[in-house]
């Protein structure tokens, strides 16, 4: 029970062999492999299909199906090069709206990280009046609609908001002029992440051994220090976890990225560029295949090289909230 | 190096439970103190008062001449050993044993010293670079210890530092911390629920239950003369026997006899005797102590020094041989005695005080008996062993204390 990986494994099995976690394992364990392999390749085939297709000229895309490959193996790279395009006044220009893309997630996904590192930290290790309540307030926000919140949000950045008493103007947020721009992209992300930011991190910070922390504070550590030198070199499962969570869900967001710079093309991120990609009647989805691909291939590259906190992390917050 | 002094400590949680009671402890410059009881006895909830690690309801509490009750940790010039060591798992052993002193802002060159020096005492150098992960109990034990030395601090806590190691391990851990404190001669709270550990450890022994302090006092004198049944049953392994019985003034002189069912020890010369408590008690109902080692088997030649043996008859239920000595657990014609909190608890409810008492006249009495491994004495048998009358412990069965005369 000393190291932290000790009492994460713990609860895990313990719980799980009592629980319905466990009979459901046992009743998957029986399924054979085949049917399992089976599964895996009927899931896979449409990937396969678009990414077969994505090297296919126009005109082989728009006559035969993507399997026709297999007796007449014509591919080329024509697709990725017009995706890539920038010339020319409706030229997709990948490049530059992976770019866009990149400009959203970053921040998104940092920001929200190192707000909520803290806040959990507090919520888990700190004492202070209405500790509990503010954490299930925090925790309530998960319950917010983003459909609901997006009129009054596009209107606190193109105008601000103002509150008017006994004649005078009282401002409570400027008018930043964010409309179009990635900055309202990202900052609404950030709110949206936040509460599950501090909901998990919490739950993986309140579960760390209270000895650990305890002995810290007897060798002389304040909070900074806790913070800093154990919770957080000790979280990395679960800030990871969140990180490719967060990532992955700004990354591939199309909602949010429509309503603040749906107006302004040039910054739009991948995924609304790629869903106009298509043109209007869907004559051009020879391109929407490579474009598709480009816009996996990030995601692709974090969750491979990250995954093995993601499945760490993911049961580190669940198990013992 | 200080000393440390509790005045009416207390504790008191949110929930109205009393976890310490009035704790009056004072524990010498250098001296190992042992806290020891039950579990829930409130032992931990001390040391962790002392740690600044529970916050102090009532009282006063001192580390040397200094008040420390509102001091956090840091500022008590105190280190800590956990229970689970509590080592920081991301860093190495070099790592833990420094972190307090990097986090003082020890030069660099000094902590390393400091740390290899300990390192060296706990013969934990080999490991240095590994992490707590990769160690055995043992070793980890170790660097939670050497985490504390390297500190120098004023008073060491340790929380049942020996509990999560196997019983052949713990015997040697038991040993080292013993040595490395009459080495380092620093202040020492011990916490256990072992009173074997108790025992061997501390200069001083403190018994706790239930947030109260039974009694402290050195491990022989607390062994020798427990003050009440508590203490007296809780201290020593096998347990004390405890029987009821009545003390009678012998006819015609100052002699006192004890009445035990049907056997009758003379108490002529023993210093018992002479006690006058013993006299007030003559008549009432008495609960008499015997240890398992105040019997004997005179078929083998044991106890044959003894100045004031008594026979003692009965049926062997069960034979352990243990190989150095052997163990037998006898059914004696004697009525055993119920303790105290039983009869508490009985009091407030007439049937159920009844049925004890039938119970306990009934069932007549085990005494475990403590002898020598070449007794020849089989389950079964009716045997006759000696009782050391010198030696025996009485009580007051109402109080529960014990009926003597502080010399």
């Amino acid at each position: 029970m000393t190291t932290q990986e000790a009492t994460a494994r713990v609860p895990v099995t313990t719980r799980g062999r009592a629980g319905v976690g466990y009979r459901l394992h046992q009743a998957l364990g029986t399924i054979p492999t085949f049917v399992l392999w089976g599964l895996v390749v009927l899931w896979s085939l449409p990937t396969l299909g678009i990414f077969v297709a994505s090297f296919r000229s126009e005109t082989a895309v728009r006559t035969t199906g993507w399997w026709t490959v297999i007796t007449d193996p014509q591919l080329t790279t024509a697709n990725y090069e017009a995706a890539f395009s920038s010339s020319g006044a409706d030229a997709p220009d990948m490049w530059q709206h992976f770019l866009n893309s990149l400009a959203i997630t970053i921040p998104a996904t940092i920001i929200p990280l190192a707000i909520a590192a803290f806040a959990a930290y507090a919520f888990a290790w700190m004492e202070f009046r209405g500790r509990s309540w503010l954490f299930i307030g925090v925790v309530a926000l998960l319950a917010v609609p983003i459909q609901m919140s997006l009129i009054p949000l596009l209107q606190l950045y193109v105008g601000g908001a103002h509150l008017s008493v006994f004649g005078e103007t009282l401002t409570l947020f400027p008018d930043l002029s964010l409309a179009g721009t990635p900055p309202a992209v990202w900052l609404t992300h950030i709110g949206f992440g936040l509460p599950l930011a501090i909901f998990l991190l919490h739950n993986y910070m309140s579960g760390l051994p209270r000895d650990i922390i305890e002995a810290a504070r007897i060798d002389g550590a304040d909070h900074t220090q806790i913070f800093w030198r154990l919770i957080l070199p000790l979280s990395v499962p679960a800030l990871a976890a969140f990180a490719i969570f967060q990532f992955l869900w700004v990354w591939n967001d199309y909602l949010v990225a429509l309503t603040f710079v749906g107006g302004q093309p040039d910054n739009a991120p991948l995924t609304v560029r790629v869903a106009s990609l298509a043109g209007s009647r869907g004559q051009d989805w020879h391109l929407l295949t490579a474009a598709a691909f480009i816009s996996t291939a990030l995601p692709l590259v974090v969750f491979f090289s990250l995954q093995r906190f993601f499945v760490r992390g993911l049961l580190a917050g669940s198990v013992k909230g | 190096m200080a000393s440390v002094t509790m005045e009416k400590l207390t504790k008191v949680y949110p929930n109205g439970h009393v976890g310490l009671a009035d704790l009056d402890l004072e524990i010498d410059d250098g001296e190992l103190l042992v806290l020891v009881g039950p579990s829930g006895c409130g032992k931990s909830t001390a040391l962790r008062m002392v740690a600044g690690l529970e916050e102090i309801t009532k009282g006063e509490l001192f580390i040397g001449e200094e008040m420390v009750n509102d001091l956090p940790p840091k500022e008590r010039d105190i280190a800590m050993v956990f229970q689970n060591y509590a080592l920081y798992p991301h860093l190495t052993v070099a790592r833990n044993i420094g972190f307090a002193l990097k986090l003082a802002g020890v030069p660099r060159k000094e902590i390393d010293q400091r740390v290899r020096e300990a390192a060296r005492t706990l013969e934990l150098e080999p490991w240095l670079n590994r992490r707590p992960g990769q160690l055995s109990g043992g070793q980890r034990q170790r660097v939670a210890m050497g985490r504390a030395i390297v500190r120098e601090p004023a008073v060491f806590l340790m929380d049942e530092p020996l509990s999560n190691l196997d019983a052949k391990l713990r015997v040697q851990m038991r040993a080292e911390i013993a040595q490395l404190q009459r080495k380092l001669k620093t202040t020492t709270i011990y916490v256990t629920h072992d009173q074997v550990e108790a025992m061997t450890l501390g200069d001083r022994v403190a018994v706790l239950r239930d947030g109260h302090l039974k009694q402290i006092a050195a491990p022989e004198e607390l062994y020798e003369f427990p003050d009440n049944l508590f203490v007296a049953t809780f201290i020593g392994s096998p347990a004390m026997n405890l029987l009821q019985g009545t003390l009678e003034i012998d006819e015609g002189g100052g002699g006192v006899s004890l009445v035990l069912g049907s056997h009758r020890f003379p108490l002529p010369d023993s210093p018992a005797a002479r006690r006058p408590s013993l006299h007030e008690a003559a008549g009432r109902p008495i609960v008499v102590g015997i240890r398992p080692e105040v019997l004997a088997d005179p078929g083998v030649g044991d106890g044959s020094t003894w100045r004031n043996p008594a026979p003692l008859r009965g049926t062997i239920e069960l034979r352990e041989a243990l190989g150095s000595e052997v163990v037998l657990h006898l059914q004696v014609d004697a009525e055993a005695a119920i303790a105290p909190d039983a009869r508490i608890s009985a009091a407030l409810d007439e049937e159920a005080g009844q049925v004890l008492e039938q119970r306990a006249r009934a069932d007549g009495a085990t005494v475990v008996a403590k002898i020598d491994a070449r007794s020849r004495a089989r389950t079964g048998d009716a045997i006759e062993l000696m009782v050391d009358t010198e030696r025996l412990h009485f009580f007051d069965p109402e109080s529960g204390l014990a009926i003597r005369d502080r010399d």
